[in-house]
């Protein structure tokens, strides 16, 4: 299991109900059911993904997030959890809303649009960078709404949305991400997680 | 359909008030069953029919000599897996195949009940199917599943009976039967009843029965099964066994041999009273209704998880309908799945050879049996 999903189970304690928005094949699904005695959902909108994580006896609604999170009442769920998805939406904040009116508690990681060498791709070679958190072309990228760790951070503040906890990732190192901080790690990490609520 | 030696039936002691009023006693229910019940009595799963199915799951219908209707679906080794669970169907009420229905004497005259049957419903069937439960002697069913008219008696029998089953799966259903769909079952209804041969349902059932007008609706119902490009690919403007159109009003096309064929079949193995009571027992179909409007009210009492299936060129229960059940079902913080299956074949991809439905289906299945 990647360090990212590691680090988002740690977030969360044990026997909680948890939402997995954008669930994939169902890996921290399972990890959480199995180690954390979870009540797990999940919502997906590949058809090939619902498939697998029914082999795995996940419990996944096939749908989109932007349209499907209106059906679970308000706080259903301890922790809604998005991982790495936020930046792919027509309308992110339309979706933060959402993970925060269906979750006490919201995790969401994003790929850091200001990391170095997202940076020096676009300073050096003058095209759109491409990492291994952002692997693909600009013409074929899901991700229309990139973001750095930095503008996450001021929009959540903007929003009136709590911060509970920020980490940094960079490769296997994970970091408290800070006020006085937020700079550097804006510049070294590929990734930030964010626990939230409103 | 008087083969009654292949068909196993229960004659129901209990009196059962039925929704139109009536009261009926010591009536019959045709059921079949498939594997094995275990000592524990938990690996049993109710199927229910569609309108036109019958007990006869799986294997050769012994009354009709051709394969069960969920023969893709259900069996040894198959996504209902016969060999590790009990699989039980009845015959509906209403149906012809050895349950109580319209082709049933009427003690009080001593010809066939006719339109003098009682009106029944969805609640009606699935209250006479639960007798099966005590028969058995299985306190919990491991799933109950159904597709079409079987869904939404999957729907009312969770409803019913919330702590008899651990598992639910209503597939290419819905909870609220549609004017469409209302509107398709009258124009059978009408075919049959313009029939000078159903003389306002007494008929002789040994003697002329309204073969024409029954055939007419099973056509026109056959084509809500099926998807323009399923049709189109399949028969496209192919013609019939001929070089070039005849300038006449004989089958020319493939589509209408076939539509023709599918109809002059249908009557050789269902009654024409039995069509139109058990289609108004869809049209009649309304959960959200049962619970002042509120659907999440139907399955508020219940624990079970439940795995919603559609399909997406199935525009007589389309996705959205099913869909409607999931969100019911979220509301109120159900354990549901659900997956919309790809597939070109219409409402009848739950009868057919639809990979992606049978693994998700046995996937479903075993995932959930083995966490018991």
């Amino acid at each position: 299991m990647k360090n990212e999903f590691q680090v988002i189970s740690e977030l969360i304690e044990k026997d909680k109900k948890v939402l997995d928005v954008g669930c994939g094949d169902g890996i921290l699904m399972q990890f959480l059911k199995n180690n954390k005695n979870t009540n797990i959902r999940g919502l997906e909108i590949s058809k090939s993904k619902v498939q697998e994580c029914i082999a795995k006896g996940l419990t996944v609604i096939e749908g989109n997030a932007e349209k499907d999170l209106k059906q679970f009442p308000d706080k259903s769920f301890e922790y809604v959890v998005l991982s790495q998805t936020l930046q792919a939406f027509l309308n992110p904040e339309l979706v933060m809303n959402e993970l925060l009116r269906v979750g006490k508690k919201a995790i969401v990681t994003i790929p850091n649009f200001g990391y170095w060498r997202v940076r020096l791709h676009l300073l050096i070679k003058g095209t759109m960078p491409i990492t291994k958190t952002l692997p693909d072309e600009w013409y074929n990228t899901p991700n229309i709404h990139m973001c750095s760790i930095k503008d996450f951070f001021y929009f959540a503040k903007s929003r009136n949305i709590k911060i509970f906890k920020s980490l940094a990732i960079n490769n296997q190192n994970v970091s408290i991400i800070n006020d006085s901080n937020l700079t550097i790690k804006n510049f070294f990490a590929d990734l930030g997680i964010f626990l939230l609520e409103k | 359909m008087n083969a009654e030696n292949n068909i196993k039936t229960l004659i129901v002691k209990k009196p059962l008030k039925l929704d139109c009023g009536k009261t009926i006693n010591e009536f019959p229910i045709a059921y079949e069953t498939y594997g094995t019940l275990n000592k524990n009595k938990d690996n049993a799963i109710l199927v229910f029919h569609a309108l036109t199915g019958d007990q006869f799951v799986t294997g050769q219908n012994p009354i009709t000599k051709k394969d069960g209707w969920w023969s893709y679906a259900v069996g040894p080794d198959k996504a209902i897996d016969t060999k590790k669970y009990f699989v039980i169907c009845a015959n509906v009420m209403g149906g012809c195949m050895g349950s109580f229905g319209p082709s049933h004497e009427d003690p009080s005259t001593g010809t066939a009940f006719g339109t003098n049957f009682p009106v029944i419903t969805i609640n009606d069937m699935v209250n006479a199917q639960y007798n099966l439960l005590d028969h058995f002697g299985i306190d919990k069913l491991f799933s109950i599943a159904g597709g079409s008219m079987g869904g939404m008696q999957v729907l009312q029998f969770i409803s019913n009976f919330p702590d008899k089953a651990k598992t639910v799966i209503p597939i290419a259903c819905t909870s609220s039967h549609s004017a469409q769909n209302i509107a398709f079952n009258e124009l059978g209804r009408q075919a049959i009843a313009a029939d000078s041969n159903w003389k306002g349902g007494d008929y002789s059932y040994e003697d002329t029965i309204p073969n024409k007008g029954l055939a007419v609706a099973r056509m026109a119902a056959h084509i809500t099964y099926l998807s323009k490009k399923g049709l189109q690919e399949k028969f496209g403007r192919k013609l019939q066994e001929r070089e070039d159109l005849k300038f006449g009003f004989d089958a020319d096309f493939q589509i209408e041999s076939y539509l023709r064929y599918q109809g002059s079949v249908f009557v050789d193995r269902f009654d024409a009273n039995s069509y139109l009571y058990i289609t108004r027992a869809m049209d009649y179909f309304d959960l959200a209704k049962q619970y002042k409007g509120n659907l999440s009210d139907a399955f508020r009492a219940t624990r079970a998880k439940f795995f919603v299936i559609s399909f997406t060129s199935d525009w007589l229960y389309p996705t959205q309908e099913n869909k409607d059940i999931v969100i019911a079902l979220n509301s109120i913080g159900a354990d549901v799945g659900f997956v919309e299956i790809e597939s070109d074949k219409g409402h009848d991809s739950f009868l057919l050879d639809v990979p992606d439905f049978l693994s998700a289906l046995k996937n479903f299945l075993d995932k959930s049996y083995t966490e018991n």
